[in-house]
């Protein structure tokens, strides 16, 4: 086999590579990203109950309620708040006041069901997302603490 | 004084960087000895300034001077004396000198080491290293001093995020960083053979101890990196996929193709354009990596508050290393001549599909992290790219790696016997089979299970094949087969040590994820709670006092088949500075199985809400990537012997040499 055809077998090859990580790729991305939004964005935009979105804000003070492993909360942005059912084991840093984000469904019914709940490893970050939900709201003034 | 004579030390340590940097490539392009000759001595006497500011930031911690902002802001007079010292490096200040003097030690160990190098080559590498030294130390100097000092000094630090109390801290990130950093060594000596326009054998003989150290040191961190996020938060996880992870994975995966790729080079002097491309892509990784991690740029559960002027810096660093690397490379690759030719049904070919694929998924994980951003960028929708997407693009890449795997060692070079190679692996396919049908049959799963769980098992047995390949078991007599196996070279157990590790590795991720069985469940004092073969008995809370922490304990009785077998204590533990809650699991391992238990916030009258996992071969997740991690010593082993020593082409006839 000659170094020209050799070449273009191995042309061939990692186009049938790349082709193949292409296409995974993009059959992936279609199917699994997950789309952020915050309170004010959902009362505003009508998003089908049962799609797996992201929400984030700041959980409301005074709005946290256990009953065994439930937890009820409302997330805020400022402008408007969400309530939000989870069921499982909160983070180590939820709080009341603290900024979440949330992975799950809308109910159909103004709620929302999460079945992640975002943790933190330090409590001065604060998710870029709710942030800027924040921002949007008017509702950030100081700048991401130290 | 210590912060202000360390501060000095580190500016000595950058006009030194800048020598290194500046000197010995003018000298290699001038061809002056003399010039070329400083690289050494700087290089060495830059790690030591670097190691002094070091030791003085780590004494300034022991001492507990909360006069220095630094120390101040993530440490505590009552923090045990590790914690002291690992919280060195739990900063953003304290982990980039971390960095920066891990880059030095590699430097000065090629200084040190280099003597058979041709001087030009030193000179050039040297002389690369230096130029990263000199933008880390910059960046160190005027964005992220460790060293500044706070009037008035306060009584009592701040402490340490207590997440990062933990010994995973003290081994997680030094790895990590010697992985990173270590493709620095062999990206300078991309960088150099590209100034020089040569590469040959022996460039790769140089290469590939550097990229195999990085790489044993990567392999090693990330496991570890799991094995802590695992026990030590409190989920039960062991990966994520989330953005600071996968900017650990990138340079993991182009540093495994790099290994594969620089074996070509080294054993028939071809793909070299292609291997000096991953040296330089390995090392823009890291650096990206680094920007991802340091910059807040993407959210993540690793984030931690940052500066974005730091984001912006780094972002320059990253520009100028990666665009002034391939822009060298574009302009003096079409000089490197082409080398030996081969079939495609060959080893080379086989090592080339390895690196196809490894590439390929390099190029998914970056992909799907940086698609994100991206997408903001272009339409402002904020979207969260998750686990799904990379175990549907990366998991059947990999899956596709691994089943061809064995058959790469059993092929010859420049020309293989693929039907050969094929009857070869026969009964690892049986075995493999077999156990798919008896593991699916008993315990169940989904298809992709199943694929997996012979992917693994295949993967471990034709590694086995390779061994019984290469001493020619049931061909020759007993005392011929010791004799063989003792004969073999270490690189050739290096090479089937990591192709079991990933097997095994891949292995306890199909177990965790298929087998895995998970209680969530509310109990009163008295409760039981079964899960697998195992009964747990809930007795009570306690309350227990640390250093710098309280914690209320909860105490199950762990029975298996009525008798006591363990006493799990899980712990809901609040770190008394900054009123920072942690979830201490307690994890019982039995075979290489563990009992994972996590409570929450308990409840008046003692009533806890408890978390239990029962995780069948679980162990085997991080077992693996150490018995790569010991392939790659072995391997390293290996060259060491052989370096400057004719080789040994006798053994050549017997077994194909590795």
């Amino acid at each position: 086999m000659s170094r020209r055809q050799r070449r273009l077998l191995l042309i061939g090859l990692a186009l049938g590579v790349l082709g193949l990580a292409a296409a995974l790729a993009l059959s992936a991305l279609r199917e699994t990203i997950v789309f952020f939004h915050s309170p004010t964005e959902i009362a505003e935009k009508n998003i089908q109950p049962g799609t797996r979105i992201r929400i984030g804000g700041l959980v409301k003070e005074g709005t946290i309620k256990r009953d065994g492993l439930e937890a009820r909360f409302e997330v805020t942005d400022g402008g408007n708040s969400l309530p939000v059912v989870y069921r499982g084991v909160l983070p180590d840093l939820f709080r009341e006041g603290q900024g979440v984000v949330a992975e799950g469904v809308l109910d159909g019914s103004g709620g929302f069901r999460a079945d992640t709940v975002l943790a933190k490893h330090d409590e001065n970050y604060m998710p870029r997302e709710v942030v800027d939900a924040l921002k949007e709201q008017g509702y950030w003034q100081h700048g991401v603490k130290q | 004084m210590i912060a202000e004579l360390s501060h000095y030390a580190l500016v000595l340590a950058l006009a030194l960087a800048i020598m290194q940097a500046v000197l010995p490539l003018w000298g290699a392009a001038k061809n002056d000895a003399t010039l070329m000759g400083v690289a050494e001595p700087v290089a060495i006497a830059n790690f030591a300034f670097v190691a002094l500011a070091f030791a003085g930031l780590t004494a300034l911690y022991i001492g507990s001077d909360f006069s220095v902002t630094n120390v101040f802001e993530n440490s505590h007079s009552a923090k045990p004396l590790i914690y002291k010292i690992t919280g060195v490096w739990g900063n953003h200040e304290g982990s980039m000198l971390l960095w920066v003097l891990v880059l030095a030690l590699f430097s000065a160990f090629v200084a040190a080491f280099g003597g058979n190098l041709p001087a030009r080559l030193r000179a050039n590498a040297l002389g690369v290293q230096g130029l990263i030294a000199t933008a880390f130390l910059l960046f160190i100097l005027t964005t992220s001093n460790p060293f500044l000092r706070l009037e008035p000094a306060p009584a009592e630090g701040r402490d340490l995020n207590p997440i990062l109390q933990d010994l995973g801290l003290a081994i997680h990130p030094p790895l990590l960083y010697l992985g990173y950093v270590g493709f620095s060594i062999s990206f300078a000596f991309a960088v150099a053979a590209l100034l020089e326009g040569k590469i040959d054998a022996a460039w790769a003989r140089w290469v590939r101890p550097w990229t195999l150290a990085a790489w044993v040191f990567l392999t090693l961190g990330i496991a570890m990196g799991s094995y802590w996020a695992y026990y030590e938060l409190g989920w039960g996880g062991f990966w994520f996929w989330d953005p600071v992870e996968n900017a650990s994975v990138l340079p993991w995966l182009t540093g495994t193709a790099l290994l594969h790729s620089a074996l070509v080079v080294e054993k028939r002097d071809a793909l070299k354009i292609w291997t000096v491309l991953l040296a330089i892509l390995a090392f823009s990784l890291s650096l990206l990596g680094t920007f991802l991690v340091r910059s807040g740029v993407l959210t993540s559960v690793h984030a931690f508050a940052t500066d974005p002027t730091r984001g912006v810096f780094i972002l320059a660093i990253l520009a100028f290393f990666i665009g002034g690397s391939l822009a060298l490379f574009a302009w003096r690759a079409p000089e490197l001549k082409p080398g030996g030719i081969f079939a495609p049904v060959s080893r080379e070919g086989a090592l080339i599909l390895n690196n196809l694929l490894l590439t390929a998924a390099a190029a998914t994980v970056l992909t799907g992290t940086l698609y994100p951003l991206a997408l903001e960028a272009l339409t402002g929708e904020k979207i969260s790219v998750g686990a799904p997407f990379f175990n549907r693009t990366v998991g059947p890449l990999m899956l596709l790696l691994l089943v061809l795997m064995p058959a790469g060692p059993l092929l010859a070079w420049k020309r293989g016997d693929a039907l050969g190679a094929a009857q070869r692996l026969v009964l690892a396919g049986g075995i493999a089979l077999a156990a798919v049908i008896l593991l699916y049959i008993t315990a169940g799963g989904s298809l992709m299970a199943a694929i997996s769980l012979f992917v693994a098992v295949f993967a471990i047995a034709g590694a086995i094949t390779e061994f019984a390949e290469r001493i020619q078991l049931f061909r020759v007599s007993a005392g011929e087969l010791f004799s063989r196996a003792i004969g073999l070279p270490r690189a050739a157990y290096g090479s089937i040590f990591a192709h079991a590790g990933i097997g095994l590795a891949l292995l306890g991720i199909v177990a965790e994820s298929n087998w895995s069985t998970e209680r969530i469940v509310a109990l009163k004092p008295g409760d039981q709670v079964s899960i697998a073969s195992f009964n747990l008995g809930y007795t009570g809370i306690g309350r227990r006092e640390g250093p710098n922490w309280i914690e209320d304990v909860g105490r199950f009785e762990v029975r298996r088949g009525g008798t006591l077998v363990a006493v799990a204590e899980p712990a809901k533990r609040v770190y008394v500075a900054r009123g920072m809650p942690t979830t201490e699991a307690s994890i019982h391992t039995f075979g290489l199985g563990q009992l994972y238990v996590t409570i929450n916030d308990p409840e008046q009258g003692g009533g806890v809400s408890a978390r239990i996992y029962w995780k069948p071969l679980v162990l085997l997740i991080w077992l693996g990537p150490v018995l790569m991690a010991v392939g790659g010593v072995l391997s390293l082993s290996d060259r060491r012997l052989r370096i400057g020593a004719p080789r040994r082409a006798a053994r050549a006839a017997v077994a194909p040499a590795e």
